[in-house]
Parts: C-alpha cells; structure tokens; sequence
C-alpha cells in the first residue's frame, strides 16, 4: 500500500476528501468512538451508528447525505454483508467492511457482495484517510465533474491505486472458478476487469433506475444464457457508457441474482430445479425485465423491489410450471363443466377472494382483519376452490400434461378429488395467515372488486378466479417474503413468453377481474405499470398473475398514502421475511406434491 | 522532581505492559488520536472498552451456562469480544479469544469453559493495570501527555 502517495494526494485534492461524509456503523461501541475519532482527525464528517437497521435506515431517509459506508462485518441484529448488499443496491455508494476476522473467505465474501475495501481491525487511520478514493473514483465519472480537479493529473495518481483494486478483482476471478460459474461470459468479464488497469475504465458509473431499466432490457433481450458485456452495451446504446461499466454491472447483477437465488434454495429445498444462474430457464429472464421496469413507475419503493424480485421469481419460475398445469385442467373444467356451480356457492367464493385479496397485500395490511377473513372461511368450508387449484395439477399430469390434459381431463374425477382433498385446505389458509401479518388494507376496496368481476362474468367463472386468487396469494407469499413488493414485475416480462398454454375463454375470466381491479383500485396510482401486467396476465395465463396484479394493486394504493414511509420504517423485514419464507415449501409440496 | 518521577513512572509502568504482552502497537495509535479536543481520549477509550467488554463476557456466561453446545453462538459473542479487544490493543486477552475460537472449533465444552475463565482473568488483570495507569497519568496531567504517549 502506497501510503506516501495517499498522503501527497491527500494534500493536493485537500478541498474534496475534506468534509467527506462517512457514515460508520459498528455494533463495538470502542471501535465506534475510535473510528470517528480517527475519520475526524481526516477532516471527515462522521456519523456513527451501532446498529445495521438504523444505519440502513438512515441511509434511506437521507439518501444524499452520505458519500461513503464503513460497516463491520460481524452485527448482531444484521449482517454486515446483508447491509452492504442493500447499500450497494440501493444506493450506490462505496461501502468499506471491517472486521477482525481476516480471513480469507470472509474477505471473499465482502469484496463478493461488493465491498469497496476491506479492513482488518485494529483499523490505521492512515487506511481511513484513503477512504476518500472510493467516492472520488465514483465521482471522477460521474456526470457532474469535479470543477477544481485537475482529474487527468488525479487519474494518473488514482491509477497506482488499481493495483491493488485489481488484486482483488484477480480475487474475484479466483472466486468465479470456485463456483464454477463456466459461462464464457463472466470469463470474459473477469478478464476484462482484470486487464484493464485504465481509471477510466474501471470507473462506476451511476447506475439510474433507467439506466439499470435498460440493461436488464438488454439482458433479457439477448437472453440470460447469451449475455456478454458487449452485447448488452451494444443494445443499451448509451453514450459514454463503457463496456467495463457494463460488465462489472453484469457480474455485480449476477452475484446478486446468484445470492437470492441462494437464499431461495435454502427456503426451497425441494425445489432445486433452478440453478444458481439458470441461464436457460427463460421466466427467471422475464422475471428480471419485469422487475425492474416497475421500480420506473414507483420512484418510492423501486430499490425495494430490486432486491425482491429475484427471490419471488425463483419461487415463481417453479411454480409457474405447475401452475401452468393447473390452469390447463382448469379451465377445461371452467368451460365445459357445469358441474363447477355445484361445487360452489357465491358465499364462499366470497370469504377465498377475500383472503387472496388479503394475502397478497403486503406488508401494511391489519392482522385482524385476516384473520376473520380466514376464519370466516374455514368454516364455510370455502376451501374448495383453493382445493381445485391443488387438485388440478395432479389430474394433469396423471392426464400428460398441459392443454392436452385439461382437454382430456375428466371432470368427474376432478370433482372427487377436490372433495378428497377439501382437509387439505386449512393449512394452506393457516400459512397465509402468518405471511400477511401485520399488513394494513382496504378489505373493503377489495371485496367489490371481486365481487363486481363475479357478476360480470358467469357464476362458474368466480369461483374460478377466487381459486386463482387464493393460490396466488401463496405465490404472493414467497414474494412478500423475499421482502416485499417485487411481485407486480413479473407479469411485465411475460408478454413475450407465455401465451401457448392459454385458453381463449380461460382468458376473458381471467383477464377481466384484473382489469377491474386496475381500474378501481389503479386509479389512485402514480403510474399504471398494471397495464403492462394485463396483457401479461392474459399471455401468461399464469394463476399467480391475477394475484400479483392484485397484489400490486394495493402496493400501489398503499404507497400513495403511507407506504413508502413505512417501508422503511421496517427494517427488520428482511430478517423475519426469511423466516416467514419458510412458509412457502410447505405449501408448495402440497400444492403440486 | 515530582512530576517528572511520576512520568517515568507512568512510562516504565506502559512500557511494561507492552514488554509482557498485555498490549500491542494499537495502544500508540490512541494515544496518537488523543489532541486538544479530546485530551482524555485514551482514558475514555479504556473504560468504554471495560464497560462494553463487560457485558459481552457476561453474554458468553451467560450462553456457557445455558446452551453451551451452541458453538456458534458462543464463537460469534467471543468474536465481537475479540473485535473488541482489538480496539485498545489489549493482544494477550485477544489471544485469550482465539483459544477460545479454537475450542469452539473442536467442540469443547470444557476447553471453551476453561478458555473463558483465561480471559476472564486476563480481562480483570488488564483492567487492574490499565486503571493504575491512567491514575498515574492523571497525576501527571495533560501537559506532560504529549510527551508520555511520544513514548
């Protein structure tokens, strides 16, 4: 480490590290009066902070007020590479992990989920005092040029720096092999990085939401499997925008797709399908276009949903397999099958859609009112329409599958079947009972809109959607407690896949209902990112599309009035949405198994 | 006379605990943050350590005696311990934690108990000293610091 030129470079660029805001988040109350001292003693403006949720939440209420984050790595109430995770996503600002621990892997691991620099405690001051090039890299090509630099003069200084920057992203190619991440691509990347010692180069660019918006257009464009740092920025066409930009944004997106998908696979461990990266697995593609394109339309919430998206994806590509079953079956039952209004009556497809409706919200709605909702519909008995979803999956693949399955599938045994399986019900209830707590929504608002949609159509088509609402709402679930509000994303991609196993009639009934919802609940909307999901809803055919409309019909709603202060205000979510996440396996074996 | 008796003292009592290996070089970059703001600032340091070490040994007690199978927790409580013994250089109880991280690697619930009460006791030896000390230093007072802590 260079220290003489950190200090002669400290001495010529004085007017820009001065005044550095650092924020400092150590759950060591020692180590926090000494780093701010130290951060002090460099002129820099400190804030300190003994606990991952506050800091996060400072950073989010006070986005630009910070240039730089120094976190330790070991936080009892949250990991310190969990905070960086958000900070960087969210933020974009360079964050810098501490710890004691040297070792290698936790290094890994920091410079992985995209630490800037990692310190070992005791940390030298003289470390801190070269903090300020992390901002200064960023700043460099950044828009906005600092006026009274002479950059070229920095950059020229800044560019020994690299050295060890690259060291580190040999580091990473290190890490690459070790995961067998095989696809050309990423070599392509890594040794690009790796070669590439130019400042200019290696300098982050900003990443806006449209920025990022179009990137993840251009992935999905080309195709999660065929990406490579040239293509997309070839189709981003961005002026100044490098390929090097590019491709540290790509490989920064996949680590971070990988992670979710990680925690995905802990949360789903019978569902294994999906690798890490998964190239080939077309709806993980759509998912990511589509949740991105949201966070456009909802300035609030978008980095919230960013980091959602993945996770509900995950869940969602494998249950949209099975899904896809399931509507086949059913709606050759919806069509032709007179049957259906014996089945069920217009109360209980009240109580179910009202407790898709309830599910699906997310994290604002009442636990009370759920809770009726729910009990209300045990008694009733309601769950047979939840029941038929579940059932029909397994009469498809007894039948052989998709559009021919539900032609063929008879409807008799169907009904059996859903009698059989009416015990099954309850737990299914009983889960979303727990995902949706402590979520705050109009039960009112939503129940005409179901009700509304029933009348519009036929009886036997109601149920119907109920059905679809409620299975949905466990899809939902997966969403909401991956953290939140992602959900309406995934609709958005799907145009472009999808439509094959859709049935016209199917389409109307389904379609509908969404519509409406959009309509009424939509009209208080910032932005209308639903009309894209309508026609998906219609491509996709997809049950859990109708939730997620639902679903992101009342975040939006929500967030016009209190969410988005919410939202933050609950920091914790993260945490028990991982656990609450838990609640989807089961739900799904039962489902589908 | 007496002032500059008092200073040797407090330098040969420093010297010594550097010389046994009660503490490392990170005790110096304290003193070197210790200015005019902040006169007492090693002082504050060491007692906000003792006060936070505290309580963190009380955690491990506490966890040794509930679910001392919990290796995990036992490691991650004995980590931030450890951090925090890195904050004032305290090395000889810092090498305390690693025993202990090892016998949490093997799985010893003895080993770890009897690593524990190493570092309770080098805890409360250290505190001893370093109390002793800045009651010393205090003697001296703030002008004579600058040239104490210059080593």
């Amino acid at each position: 480490m260079p220290a003489d030129n950190a200090s002669s470079l400290t001495t010529r660029a004085e007017a820009f590290p001065y005044g550095l805001r650092v924020l400092v988040v150590d759950d060591d109350p020692t180590w926090l009066k000494i780093l701010e001292k130290m951060l002090k003693k460099c002129s820099y403006e400190v804030t300190t902070c003994g606990l991952a949720t506050v800091a996060l939440h400072l950073l989010r209420e006070r986005k630009d007020k910070f240039d730089i984050v120094i976190s330790d790595v070991n936080m009892p109430d949250m990991d310190g590479f969990k905070l960086l995770e958000h900070v960087g996503l969210e933020m974009d600002l360079p964050v810098i992990m501490m710890s004691v621990d040297g070792e290698t892997s936790r290094v890994m691991k920091g410079v992985q989920h995209g630490a800037c620099d990692y310190l070992l405690k005791p940390v030298r001051m003289k470390e801190l005092r070269n903090i300020w090039q992390h901002v200064y890299r960023k700043k460099i090509h950044e828009v906005k040029e600092i006026e009274s630099h002479d950059s070229n003069e920095d950059i020229q200084i800044l560019r020994s720096r690299y050295e060890d920057f690259d060291e580190r992203h040999g580091l990473f190619s290190g890490v690459d092999s070790v995961r067998k991440r095989k696809d050309v691509d990423s070599k392509e990347l890594t040794d690009q990085e790796y070669g590439d010692s130019s400042a200019v180069k290696k300098a982050r660019v900003v990443w806006t939401v449209d920025l990022h918006q179009k990137f993840v257009d251009a992935v999905n464009q080309i195709g999660f499997d065929k990406v490579g740092p040239k293509k997309i920025l070839d189709l981003m066409n961005v002026p100044g925008l490098t390929r090097e930009n590019v491709a540290s944004h790509l490989q920064k997106y996949r680590l971070y797709l990988s992670r979710l998908q990680k925690q995905n696979d802990v949360l789903t461990p019978s569902r294994n399908v999906q690798s890490e990266f998964c190239p080939k697995d077309l709806p993980v593609g759509i998912g990511f276009q589509s949740s991105i394109s949201a966070p456009q339309n909802s300035v609030g919430s978008r980095y919230v949903c960013t980091t959602q998206k993945i996770q509900a994806q995950g869940i969602f590509s494998d249950i949209q397999v099975d899904d896809l079953k399931s509507i086949a079956s059913f709606q050759a039952t919806d069509t032709k099958n007179p049957l259906r209004s014996d089945v069920t009556d217009p109360p209980k497809i009240n109580s179910v859609s009202q407790l898709g409706v309830l599910v699906s919200f997310m994290p604002n709605v009442d636990y009370k009112p759920l809770e009726q909702a729910v009990s209300k519909q045990q008694p009733l008995s309601s769950s047979i329409p939840v029941m038929q979803v579940m059932q029909y999956p397994k009469n498809n693949i007894e039948n052989g599958g998709l559009l021919q399955g539900f032609s063929s599938s008879s409807q008799p045994n169907q009904e059996h079947k859903l009698l059989d399986h009416l015990h099954t019900a309850p737990p299914l209830i009983s889960m979303s009972c727990n995902t949706t707590e402590r979520e705050k929504v109009d039960i009112s608002n939503t129940k005409p809109v179901f009700t509304e949609h029933r009348n519009n159509h036929t009886r036997t088509t109601s149920p119907i959607t109920c059905t679809i609402d409620s299975v949905s709402v466990h899809v939902g679930h997966g969403i909401v407690n991956s953290q939140t509000f992602t959900a309406p994303r995934e609709p958005s991609g799907s145009p472009r896949k999808g439509a094959f196993y859709f049935d016209q009639t199917s389409n109307c009934g389904l379609r509908s209902p969404s519509q409406e919802l959009n309509l009424k609940n939509g009209a208080e909307l910032v932005s209308f990112p639903e009309d894209l999901q309508l026609y998906s809803l219609q491509g996709y055919g997809y049950l859990e599309n109708v939730g997620l409309n639902g679903m992101e019909i009342f975040e939006y709603n929500d967030s016009t009035s209190e969410f988005h202060s919410n939202f933050y205000d609950e920091v914790e979510f993260d945490i028990r949405q991982l656990c609450d996440a838990t609640d989807y396996p089961p739900l799904d074996g039962c489902l589908f198994t | 006379m007496e002032y500059s008796n008092l200073k040797r003292q407090a330098t040969s009592m420093k010297q010594n605990l550097f010389d046994q290996g009660y503490l490392d070089e990170q005790f110096y970059q304290l003193e070197e943050l210790q200015d005019d703001v902040s006169p007492n600032f090693v002082e504050e340091v060491v007692s906000l350590f003792f006060k936070d070490s505290s309580r963190l040994m009380a955690n491990i007690e506490q966890a040794l005696e509930n679910n001392p199978r919990d290796f995990n927790k036992l490691d991650s409580y004995m980590q931030q311990f450890k951090g925090s013994s890195s904050s004032i250089g305290a090395s000889k109880l810092k090498s305390e934690c690693i025993q202990f991280h090892e016998k949490c690697g093997e799985e010893n619930i003895e080993g770890c108990t009897r690593s524990f009460q190493k570092v309770k006791r080098e805890h409360g030896i250290l505190k001893k000293k370093l109390e002793a000390y800045f009651q010393l230093m205090r003697q001296v007072g703030p002008g004579d610091r600058a040239t104490c802590s210059s080593n």
